[in-house]
């Protein structure tokens, strides 16, 4: 018995045992991965063509109902088709804000300053306290501290008549110079949710400074010795370096402002507070379906555009 | 007369140099002075940036630790910001008392860094097997990892709730006790999900440290080989410790956003006293309805003492291992 098993074991190759062993490090995961991810997956889709009742004594029945589900939530349900289209129509607005804003803070941080490590703390603060109860108080307590000051100044500043800041005198002035409207209203927008975006771009923060700091240095040392300007440099070192981070920070954000959306709010409310769970299989369905084809179209579009260094 | 026109000349010339000699200082002077300026505006301009947005992250954090110090007058004296006009510390009081603080953090710290061990050690040992060895269908397994982390967990929570509320393993456990059992309410899913690498956001962690160990020399490995080490030993003993940075990253991460969760203890119902972050959303209602205080504004006092008293944990870690975790981030696999 023991020479065969010997036997057995010498007629496996080196490149096979290792193979074993590779597949021994991933088996947890694996199993994980079938037994939780892949199936509950097939169940997702399974439960949102079916109509499911729980049985008294536990456990579930399963009635095939076709698209039944899928009529009621785009014809019927009330609120859902405006849900979605806002969050999605959000997520499609924040993402390149939050991408833009991450690189340019990332440049700024990259810098070598006084008080650099301070100032890195903070800006990864948002990352560790990214709590629901923490982030909801953090909204009361930034209405609190700016809108009762800003609502008193703004009292003020109509009784004095033009002291003091007004947005609407900067909106007419970039309007003066021919701005499209459309931009303007954009830009302003973004920078009434500041806090929202700086909140939202810690990871992505992090990420663009680790890929500023894996260029290497000798193709600065080229441009410069070629005499490139700065902003030469910028734009033709610096950001195809960069770019194909931006596919990763991409799929970050948008993975990210999906979990935060209202979309899964709703999903979670119509399972646990109704319990319509093929109704709310649907919505999550739909929501993922869509998710993954932004994230598609967005990044096939990048990689078009995107050089591999390596 | 040429003479003279000559001397003129001569003289005309050098006198032509000199200015220009010194026209080219002053223009050098003048150059050094505007690149001066520029540069000192620019950096003048970083800093007012910088400081602006340290203080949109920062100006919350701030508020809500004044305001958790406010009394009842002070929050009904329109004149008082920020610095509370006679302090108080009975909302610490009443929110360690409504929070039984001591037990639910100990408790909750015991959830979140037991998971982040585990969590740890199984993401490791998955990174390291897709970094380092070759087995069929790798790539297309690699891809599941990055599924994991693309689908959001919302869409199978539904399954995942319904598989812990009758948890079997191939109807083993039936056969054994004769029914099912209901996991639901105990941290069991979470950790059983963390062991089998599913837990939160452990795709993340897979693919980091898979990045990681991808960089690091194979002459480590083979080094290892010629002098007799097993696999199991190469990697805890020599791997892993090379991996120092990825694995402070991955275990701040993991434990950070362990202790921060709530959607998966709510999912699972996991008890309050080992969450406090779901705790915390419950301390408004139960101070109303046992103190009978009704004013939502004074209530709100609480939970911002609350919330201070749970973030005080969180920020003392990131405070001790900022470094290490900043530099970290930067070594470590998230890019590739």
């Amino acid at each position: 018995m023991k020479t065969k098993n010997a036997a057995i074991k010498k007629k496996r190759s080196l490149s096979q045992r290792r193979a074993m062993k590779g597949f021994l490090f991933i088996l947890p995961w694996f199993i994980g991965f079938v037994w939780f991810y892949a199936r509950s997956m097939f169940m997702t889709i399974q439960f949102s063509f079916s109509e499911m009742t729980v049985n008294p004594g536990g456990g579930y029945t399963l009635e095939f109902v076709g698209l039944k589900n899928f009529l009621y939530a785009f014809r019927a349900h009330a609120t859902y088709k405006q849900i979605l289209t806002t969050s999605i129509g959000n997520m499609l607005i924040d993402v390149p804000l939050i991408i833009f804003f991450s690189l340019f803070m990332a440049l700024l941080l990259n810098r070598k300053f006084k008080g650099r490590t301070l100032v890195r703390a903070i800006f990864f603060l948002p990352v560790i306290l990214n709590s629901e109860a923490i982030l909801s108080a953090m909204n009361l307590a930034r209405n609190m501290m700016s809108g009762g000051i800003s609502s008193a100044s703004a009292e003020l500043a109509e009784a004095a008549s033009g002291s003091g800041v007004s947005i609407d005198y900067y909106i007419q002035m970039f309007t003066a110079l021919g701005l499209p409207e459309t931009i303007i209203e954009y830009i302003s927008g973004a920078v009434g949710r500041i806090s929202d975006i700086i909140s939202a771009s810690g990871v992505q923060i992090i990420i663009f400074i680790a890929a500023l700091q894996s260029i290497p240095g000798s193709m600065y040392e080229v441009a410069k010795i070629e005499g490139a300007t700065a902003y030469e440099t910028f734009w033709k070192v610096t950001i195809p370096m960069v770019m194909p981070h931006v596919i990763t920070n991409m799929v970050y954000t948008v993975v990210d402002s999906f979990v935060r959306s209202d979309v899964v709010e709703l999903a979670y409310d119509t399972a646990f507070k109704y319990y319509d769970y093929g109704l709310s299989s649907v919505f999550s369905f739909v929501s993922t379906l869509l998710t993954c084809l932004i994230l598609v179209v967005v990044c096939g579009l990048i990689q078009k555009r995107t050089f591999y260094y390596n | 007369m040429e003479k003279r026109k000559k001397a003129f000349s001569v003289r005309h010339i050098s006198e032509t140099l000199r200015s220009m000699k010194e026209d080219t200082q002053f223009a050098n002077d003048r150059l050094r002075w505007i690149s001066n300026v520029k540069n000192f505006i620019l950096s003048l301009f970083r800093l007012a940036i910088i400081i602006g947005i340290c203080y949109v992250i920062l100006g919350p954090v701030i508020g809500i630790i004044s305001s958790s110090f406010f009394s009842d007058t002070d929050r009904y004296n329109p004149m008082v910001y920020l610095i509370p006009q006679d302090p108080t510390l009975e909302r610490y009081k009443m929110a360690m008392k409504y929070l039984d603080y001591w037990k639910t953090m100990g408790g909750s710290l015991l959830y979140s860094l037991s998971l982040m061990i585990i969590q740890v050690l199984v993401c490791s040992m998955v990174g390291y097997g897709f970094a380092r060895f070759n087995f069929p269908f790798k790539k297309l397994l690699f891809a599941c990892v990055v599924v994991m982390i693309v689908i959001p967990t919302n869409t199978i929570m539904l399954p995942l709730y319904m598989t812990f509320s009758k948890f079997d393993v191939f109807g083993i456990i039936e056969a054994v006790t004769g029914s099912s059992v209901n996991l639901l309410g105990t941290p069991a899913p979470m950790f059983l999900m963390t062991f089998l690498g599913c837990g939160l956001r452990s795709g993340l962690y897979i693919y980091m440290f898979n990045q990681f160990f991808r960089g690091l020399p194979k002459e480590i490995e083979e080094a290892a080989f010629v002098d007799g080490a097993g696999t199991w030993y190469t990697y805890f003993r020599i791997m892993l410790v090379n991996a120092m940075p990825s694995v402070i990253t991955v275990a701040i991460f993991s434990m950070v956003w362990q202790y921060n969760d709530t959607f998966y203890a709510k999912l699972f119902l996991i008890s309050d006293n080992i969450v406090i972050s779901k705790k915390i959303s419950t301390i408004e209602a139960s101070i109303s309805n046992v103190e009978k205080i009704l004013d939502p504004t004074i209530l709100e006092l609480f939970l911002d003492a609350g919330i201070v008293l749970i973030m005080i944990p969180i920020v003392l870690i990131y405070v001790a291992l900022q470094k290490q975790f900043i530099e970290g981030v930067e070594r470590s696999g998230i890019v590739g």
